[in-house]
């Protein structure tokens, strides 16, 4: 009965609260699960916040880990999503010498080809930012890399799900109590 | 003080007083109905406590030798009543001394509101002296915590405390509250905290599941049910009894759920678990549905998971979703209240008594009471054992006794074997196992029970954790009685040392002080036991006396509590020797 063990993205939505961090970290840091990646910001409702935390657990890993963030006082509601529910993207950055923009032209077609916005330029280095999946990241990352990258950075991922969540009728519930 | 205003807003009269943090933590307190609640001072506190003298008439500030003691005393208050104990403490090293305690009441589901006082909130962060991160400290062990760093919050973070602690599956709650908060002024008005938007303390009861629920329990043949303490947390008490009786179903409980059903019902089948009774453990491998009623399936009830109950149709009752297969996998949720639960369930049971299958547990029973049973309560051998002392305390008390106990053998021995016609009869450390509960936990005992009698039974290494307590025992007039089973061991230890370690007896040896000496230093009268003949005399004379009392009884050094359930075993092969 060995359960396959894939990403899940997990989607909590909160109470803006300063502990919350800690006692969502805590739950993890108990069962011993590394985190992927982990996103917090402002939900589309004002006020509440939303946590997505990416994890490589087993299906009743995720539900049993669900249950826990439920269980907080602060969580409004946490889901369980996998890959193909949920659309997802993460996002980078590079700085990179300006002089290579000249130097080597090749740079100028990976820019061009793979979609990536050119977010600033000086005399000193030019940045870069792309926003896509993984792979793609990973390939522009490993692209430039022959050149030279001064900085580069990666975004844990964000993702909506493809169903509703129902927050807002939950909320409105409470308030209609 | 001439501070009371009357405002009127919308015609509503409001009350508002413009007073310091610090009366609005006691006057919160105080509307929140606690009369009574446990602590220790110091620097951060302190505004606090001039407040607390101020109200001494309203509210009784009990002063612990320790912390810990508190929070086990705030504990004991919380088990007994069903009310909410209160802990304070002052910053740093009192608010450190309390976690044992809330780790204990978070793992045992008891409400608890802790109070604790901080530094300055401009000091935060800054090494202050006595600052602790208690909030980050405590995250893991509350069901809530908050920092307070604005006198204006005090009361609505009070009443969010309480109505948090208490609601749904109980808890304990921390507060952390700034030395300028408890200073600064506010416009005091009390609220009671009637909900919080995120969190949905009671789940409904879904009457399609009670019903999925009945058929399969009306269609077994052996059924069998483990009730824990959200039995005695949802005051479900009579309705399980009603739902036994009904569909004449063998009832066990865990250790928090002693107490629920008279230890003499006909259907009460006595404790599962490590050490507990033998018929239940072996045909929780036998029954075709098990029934679990407010219990969560700790390690120390399952024995090895992958062999507990696989035969078994599994229907849980819980209040927390988070419980449900979480360590076993359940054919039936019902989500809810305890009390609401089984008060649908009842009607929809057929009549049953399941006569062979009861017989069953009777003739385990009897092997049980012939290989062990009987030689823990009627000895032959020359040295005194823990059972025949629980066994003379039943007679005195009749079984009407609130028994507080510590952790180790006598605590097995004693929830095996005490006699329990009260609920809320078995106050004992159950999910953290903490030795130095049962002297603190047994005075909060006492005094969230007045009317009760209280015997707290402990082993002569937990006694020695929190035996300061006996101070408070002294200064407070507690008349709780106290009985020490001094094996001049570890004993608990010293049987897995015996059993697993090949009798290398590490450091679970004790030399042991004069403990009737120590009492009588506090002012409480004690008596030693060392032989049979003065056994019952003693105890009698001890539930006799109207004030605390110390009973030490020298008992069998090297004594083994059986059954046993050897750690990573199934329950089918629990052990008689
Ligand atoms: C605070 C704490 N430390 C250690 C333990 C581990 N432990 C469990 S039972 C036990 C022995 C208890 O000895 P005693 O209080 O004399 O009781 P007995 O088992 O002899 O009845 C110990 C050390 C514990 N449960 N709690």
């Amino acid at each position: 009965m060995n359960e396959e063990i894939k990403l899940y993205t997990i989607s909590i939505y909160t109470e803006n609260n300063i502990g919350l961090l800690n006692r969502v970290s805590a739950i993890f840091q108990r069962r011993h699960i590394n985190i992927e990646s982990l996103t917090t910001s402002q939900s589309e409702i004002d006020g509440v916040n939303r946590f997505v935390i990416v994890v490589n657990i087993t299906e009743s890993q995720a539900k049993r880990i669900v249950g826990q963030f439920e269980k907080q006082i602060e969580v409004i509601r946490a889901y369980y999503h996998t890959e193909e529910e949920t659309i997802f993207t993460e996002s980078c950055m590079f700085k990179i010498k300006s002089a290579l923009l000249f130097e080597e032209p090749q740079i100028q077609n990976i820019i061009k080809d793979s979609n990536t916005r050119i977010v600033t330029v000086n005399k000193e280095f030019f940045v870069l930012e792309k926003s896509g999946r993984r792979n793609e990241i990973e390939s522009l990352r490993r692209d430039l890399n022959v050149y030279g990258i001064m900085q580069f950075v990666r975004s844990g991922r964000i993702a909506v799900t493809k169903d509703e969540m129902k927050i807002t009728e939950m909320l409105q519930a409470f308030n209609n109590q | 003080m001439d501070t009371e205003t009357e405002n009127k807003t919308q015609g509503v009269a409001s009350k508002t007083m413009r007073i310091k943090g610090c009366e609005a933590v006691v006057r919160s307190l105080i509307a929140e109905g606690v009369d009574i609640l446990y602590g220790y001072p110091g620097g951060a506190i302190m505004p606090v406590y001039d407040e607390l003298y101020k109200f001494q008439n309203e509210i009784h500030h009990v002063l612990t030798r320790h912390e810990q003691g508190a929070a086990h005393a705030a504990q004991g208050y919380a088990r007994i009543s069903g009310k909410v104990g209160v802990a304070m403490a002052t910053s740093g090293p009192g608010a450190t001394n309390l976690i044992t305690g809330i780790a204990d009441a978070q793992i045992d589901s008891t409400p608890v509101v802790c109070i604790t006082g901080q530094v300055f909130s401009h000091l935060l962060g800054s090494d202050a002296f006595q600052e602790t991160d208690i909030v980050g400290i405590s995250t893991p062990v509350t069901k809530w915590n908050c920092q307070v760093t604005k006198a204006s919050e005090i009361p609505g973070v009070i009443a969010k405390a309480f109505y948090i602690a208490k609601s749904g599956r109980p808890g304990p709650v921390l507060i952390d509250i700034t030395k300028d908060a408890q200073q600064g002024e506010l416009d005091y008005e009390y609220e009671p905290c009637k909900g919080v938007r995120s969190y949905v303390p009671i789940p409904k009861t879904n009457p399609d599941a009670v019903k999925a629920a009945a058929d399969l329990i009306n269609a077994a043949k052996k059924p069998m049910i483990v009730w824990g303490q959200g039995v005695i947390l949802g005051k479900a008490e009579e309705e399980l009894k009603a739902v036994i009786e009904k569909a004449g179903i063998p009832s066990a409980w865990t250790i928090l759920g002693a107490s629920a059903i008279p230890t003499s019902h006909p259907l009460n089948i006595g404790m599962v678990g490590m050490h507990g009774n033998y018929a239940p453990n072996k045909l929780t491998n036998e029954c075709d549905v098990l029934i679990a009623i407010g219990m969560r399936f700790d390690d120390r009830v399952t024995g090895k998971l992958d062999v507990y109950a696989k035969q078994a149709k599994v229907i849980h009752f819980d209040i927390d979703p988070a419980e449900i297969d979480k360590n076993v996998k359940t054919d039936v949720a019902v989500i809810g209240d305890s009390k609401d639960s089984l008060a649908q369930l009842l009607p929809l049971l057929n009549v049953n008594t399941h006569e062979s299958w009861l017989q069953e547990f009777k003739d385990l029973y009897a092997i049980e009471f012939e290989k062990v049973i009987k030689h823990d309560l009627t000895p032959t051998k020359e040295g005194l054992t823990m059972g025949e002392v629980l066994k003379q305390i039943n007679i005195e008390t009749k079984g009407n006794a609130a028994i507080v106990s510590d952790v180790g053998q006598h605590q097995m021995i004693t929830c095996r074997y005490a006699d329990f016609n009260i609920t809320k009869s078995n106050i004992t450390s159950g999910g953290l196992g903490t030795m130095g509960f049962a002297l603190p936990a047994a005075i909060g005992a006492k005094m969230g029970a007045p009317d009760r009698e209280v015997v707290a039974i402990i082993g002569d290494g937990g006694y020695q954790m929190n035996i300061q307590e006996l101070g408070t025992i002294f200064q407070q007039k507690v008349p709780v009685k106290i009985v020490v089973l001094n094996n001049e061991f570890l004993g608990m230890v010293r049987q897995w040392q015996q059993l697993f370690f090949d009798k290398r007896y590490a450091s679970t040896e004790m030399t042991n002080p004069d403990f009737v000496t120590i009492a009588k230093g506090y002012y409480i009268q004690g008596k030693r036991v060392t032989k049979r003949e003065e056994l019952a005399d003693a105890v009698k004379e001890m539930i006799a006396s109207e004030e605390s009392y110390f009973l030490e009884v020298c008992v069998e050094k090297e004594d083994n509590v059986f059954p046993m359930v050897p750690t990573g075993a199934s329950v089918s092969d629990v052990r008689l020797s």
